[in-house]
């Protein structure tokens, strides 16, 4: 079993979700509960993952997985290639984590074509897990666009009232950038072959060690960079994610930021970096000067919502911000410190969408101002609030206030210390826009009558929340479980990049005409 | 008649070269004659029978894999190649004729010689894939058309129906003759018709380029198959046509005929004109942007689903010209599977529109559709399929497909062109998204109620189905046939 353990965990989502078509559709309860016991079940089988050592010594890939899948002599070969590192498992730890809690959070929330909510989540999540565990380009680039659909439907069926909207321009915004990356993809396997290179694939592990001269590299970097900087989603790519994100049912938001939004993240520290090393460089000044625009820009449009759930849905273009920057440090703290803001942004904003999902099943509305003085209906749920929004801020003791420290530290070292700098005020906005929210939500008299009757969280509902609190102060508190794991790798990572670099790149106009012979 | 001659000439000729089309006109012409002693009105046996005859067709025209049989002096040849484009062929008209009877039955022309009719088309569809001469190709592509032509216009008592048979009849008789001059004029430089032998003719040939005679031959031949496959600026028939046309034969049109099309077409162009290549290319390239671009903006903008799946086959027939443009063994084949996949894709999806049209309502509009997905959930999730197959979303067939030509067109160095074709997907997503959204999330509209469920058209989904997720996940070993068959 441990040979396969990374293929029966991506597909035994899948698995259920054949089953589920075969659950009659109005029995909700069996619907929902099945789904739960799948998902719980798939974080089981990735549990020994998290528990393995061999990551603390290793930064290498392991749990790997090989079989010829497409081999069509002459024109190209396509494998079946799987293995997790250290920056993956936590990724995929996550994913696997936080799908029981979004099944969870649909207990109440949905009750039209459960079956169909529920064979979509599971479809995604194989998506999910196929996209953190595949070493194969082509086999990525499935699983990337598998995940587009389910989310798709789950957005346009379940979602608000400009679902349809959010849901078309999410899915041709993704599908854009990830078409141009299929074109790149191509292009550098064939560049490959012809330039003799001993690839057997789309294999990355090959592709990294490949000598692309740079002019290759600079809009090869641009066509895998464009496609995750909309998914991360970068300034002033951002746009789809607001709409998104609000009309998403709480479940699809939960998801979107916790993993979704991360397969960006994760791009470009998996394979545009790597593959690219030579051209990032050129662009580590842009897009970190994206980076901070972002931070900005989303931390001051943050403050400036009505709505709550829009207001969590641009605090997260604010964070991910923070993650960029840390990611294009290219030093240890920076990239250590932006793959585990990815983890915290993860569990604070997934908790953060749960909590304005609360509060929406409960008045229906998520306007800041018909709200106030909840904090003494529901004291449980205040206490659950607060420890989030603290973590959302970065407040020492959770987990937010590790990975923006390190994600700046890093940054500060490397060459972008001004960037740091101004990034860091960012902090400070962001405790500005989440407390100034929860002051006009929780504190103060009760002055809105509807809210008079406002019952505390269920047993369900603090079922679902607990987990997510304590990975806030674990992560906060003792990183060092998650950092031990993963910082070889990372290492590993960023020796890779530096030899694969061509000394000093000069910045020059690509003429990439005469290098690509192009037609 | 010297006597010497005839045995030569006999000698020459090789039935087994021509025996799949031999063996389907023979079916279509009994049929005939069994539609007419057959009652009014009755003809489930008929559509059943010529079912069979296109599955003892294949069986025979298999009988060419890997075992070339040429024949007629040349003239026509059964190899890998032609095997394979009447594969496509064959499976696009037992579609066909799977999704037609109750639907002929619903609209009420339950006219046996339909069936026949599309036997002929196939047959003529095949000839002209296994034709290795110009004379032999266009007698295919005669053969093809004029069936084609009264299946067009086969619903008489409907306006529209006439329109699509009047409007194909008249263009497509001009591109005919197009095509017949360029094959002339050709005929007048080179002094034969066999593809061969412009072939050699062209390589010795040191000026073949100033020839003003030849280029005007080649570019009037080209343009009759460009007319066929329905690339822009030569496609303006095909929405109309598309539209009026009974659903099941749009689906054909789409598909069979534009295969072997683009088999004749890629025979002539990449055998007869090899030496042409670079100036071919640089035209081919034009078009090929053309024709996506034109397809998917106009798409963009269609209400009704069959004039949509019309622009979108434009631009199909452009992303399989991108494979034409790369020249090189990826492109060819992955034309070739491409047009497989489509016949499964496209097909499939009109084979569920013919069930959810009423009578005399045929021409669907995107908003009837609204709650489909609700009411009919197990066909929406289908259709569902199909389109994402027709955007190009993996896993199914239609992303193989399209990564196949453009892998092909990255190799050969046109990376503009991928990029231009990936772009213009880009673009197809929105419409074919809009559809969906019109089943799925649209409030369930009263609109929707009507769905004629029947086994045969249930049985052709199925295929369909199958072809594009088999096709799709474990791609390898069509690919592996396309290659064998490709040059």
């Amino acid at each position: 079993m441990a040979d396969h353990l990374l293929s029966i965990m991506t597909f035994f989502p899948l698995l259920g979700m054949l089953f589920i078509l075969f659950i009659p559709r109005d029995n909700d309860g069996l619907l929902k509960g099945f789904t739960l016991v799948v998902t719980l079940i798939t974080f089981v089988i990735s549990l020994p993952l998290a528990f393995n050592d061999v990551f603390t010594t290793s930064g290498g890939m392991h749990y790997k997985e090989f079989s010829e899948w497409i081999n069509i002599d002459g024109f190209f070969q396509m494998n079946y290639n799987l293995g997790i590192d250290g920056i993956s498992l936590w990724l995929v730890m996550l994913t696997t984590f936080i799908m029981p809690i979004a099944v969870l959070s649909t207990w109440k929330a949905v009750d039209k074509n459960t079956k169909g909510f529920m064979a979509l989540l599971l479809l995604l999540e194989t998506g999910m897990l196929g996209a953190f565990v595949s070493l194969d380009l082509f086999l990525f680039y499935i699983f990337w666009e598998l995940m587009l659909i389910p989310m798709y439907f789950l957005i346009g069926i379940w979602g608000g009232k400009n679902r349809i909207y959010a849901a078309v321009k999410f899915f041709i915004y993704t599908a854009v950038g990830s078409l141009l990356m299929l074109v790149a993809i191509i292009f550098v396997y064939y560049y490959a072959l012809q330039s003799g290179a001993p690839i057997n694939g789309f294999g990355i592990q090959e592709f990294y060690m490949l000598d692309l001269p740079y002019n290759a590299q600079y809009w090869l970097f641009l066509a895998f960079g464009f496609s995750f900087a909309i998914k991360v989603p970068m300034f002033p790519l951002h746009t789809w994610l607001p709409d998104a994100h609000t009309e998403a049912p709480t479940a699809g938001s939960v998801i979107l930021a916790a993993v979704l939004l991360k397969m960006g993240t994760y791009g470009y520290v998996r394979f545009a970096m790597p593959l690219f090393p030579d051209a990032v460089q050129t662009f580590i000044p842009l897009l970190a000067t994206l980076s901070v625009v972002g931070i900005i820009y989303g931390s001051l449009v943050a403050m400036m919502q009505e709505d709550v759930k829009k207001l969590v849905a641009y605090s997260s273009v604010a964070h991910l911000g923070f993650v960029m920057l840390g990611i294009f440090a290219m030093n240890l703290q920076g990239m250590a410190g932006g793959i585990i803001q990815m983890i915290n942004h993860g569990v604070s904003t997934g908790a953060l969408f749960l909590i304005v999902g609360f509060i929406y099943e409960r008045r229906h509305t998520r306007m800041i101002s018909e709200f106030g003085g909840l904090a003494h209906k529901m004291p449980i749920f205040a206490t659950i609030f607060l420890i989030i929004t603290f973590s959302s801020i970065g407040l020492p003791g959770t987990n937010g206030f590790v990975g923006e420290f390190l994600a700046l530290v890093g940054a500060f070292e490397s060459g972008l210390r001004w960037y740091a700098v101004v990034a860091t005020t960012g902090v400070i906005f962001a405790a500005v826009y989440m407390l100034w929210m929860y002051q006009r939500v929780m504190m103060g008299k009760i002055t809105n009558p509807a809210n008079e009757n406002l019952s505390d969280l269920s047993v369900r509902e603090i079922v679902v929340m607990m987990p997510l609190v304590l990975f806030v102060f674990w992560i906060g508190i003792a990183p060092n479980t998650f950092f031990e794991k993963m910082n070889p790798a990372v290492e590993q990572l960023l020796n890779q990049m530096n030899n694969n670099k061509v000394a000093v790149v000069e910045i020059q106009q690509p003429v990439v005409a005469n290098l690509l012979e192009t037609k | 008649m010297d006597a010497n001659l005839v045995q030569e000439a006999m000698q020459n000729v090789n039935f087994q070269a021509i025996m799949p089309s031999l063996v389907l006109s023979v079916f279509g012409m009994v049929l005939l004659l069994v539609s007419v002693f057959s009652p009014r009105g009755k003809t489930t046996h008929v559509a059943w029978l010529s079912f069979i005859a296109l599955i003892v067709t294949g069986f025979v025209s298999l009988n060419g894999w890997n075992n070339p049989q040429a024949g007629f002096a040349g003239s026509v040849v059964l190899d890998n190649f032609a095997t394979f484009f009447s594969m496509t062929c064959l499976i696009a008209a037992g579609l066909t004729i799977l999704m037609s009877d109750s639907y002929l039955q619903r609209e009420g022309y339950p006219v046996g010689e339909y069936y026949p009719l599309i036997l002929f088309t196939t047959a003529g569809a095949m000839w002209m894939a296994s034709g290795t001469d110009l004379m032999t190709i266009f007698l295919g592509l005669e053969v093809l058309s004029v069936s084609l032509y009264v299946l067009a216009g086969f619903f008489r008592g409907q306006t529209r129906s006439n329109e699509a048979g009047l409007k194909y009849f008249f263009l497509g008789a001009f591109s005919t003759g197009f095509l017949l001059y360029g094959v002339a004029l050709i005929y007048g430089v080179t002094g034969t018709t066999k593809i061969d032998g412009i072939a050699q003719f062209v390589q010795a040939m040191p000026d073949s380029t100033s020839n003003v005679m030849f280029i005007a031959g080649g570019m009037l031949l080209l343009t009759g198959f460009l007319f066929k496959v329905a690339a822009a600026p030569f496609h303006m028939w095909t929405p109309d046509v598309y539209q009026g046309a009974p659903t099941p034969i749009t689906a054909f049109m789409s598909a069979g005929p534009k295969a072997a099309a683009f088999a004749a077409f890629i025979r002539v162009t990449i055998i007869g004109l090899e030496s042409l290549q670079a100036d071919i290319t640089a035209v081919f390239w034009v078009l090929a942007v053309l024709t996506m671009t034109v397809g998917n903006f106009i798409a963009l903008s269609q209400k009704d689903v069959k004039r949509m799946l019309a622009y979108s086959s434009i631009s199909h027939a452009g992303y399989a010209l991108v494979g034409l443009v790369a020249w090189n063994e990826i492109g060819v084949t992955g034309i070739m599977f491409y047009m497989l996949v489509y016949t499964f894709m496209n097909m499939g999806a009109f084979a569920v529109l013919v069930l959810v049209g009423k009578k005399g309502e045929e021409n669907l509009t995107i908003d009837g559709l609204a709650g489909m997905g609700y009411k009919r959930p197990v066909l929406g999730i289908v259709l569902c399929i199909f389109l994402f197959s027709l955007m190009g979303m993996p896993p199914t067939a239609g992303f193989a497909g399209k990564f196949y030509i453009f892998a092909g067109a990255v190799k050969a160095g046109y990376i503009w062109l991928a990029v231009i074709g990936v772009l213009n997907s880009a673009v197809s997503l929105y419409y074919y998204l809009r559809v969906m959204v019109s089943m799925y999330f649209k409030d369930e509209g009263e609109d929707f109620a009507w769905v004629s469920m029947n086994t045969a058209t249930a049985i052709s989904i199925v295929i369909a189905l199958a072809g594009v997720l088999v096709m799709g996940v474990i791609p390898g070993p069509f690919m592996e046939m396309a290659k064998l068959a490709g040059f």
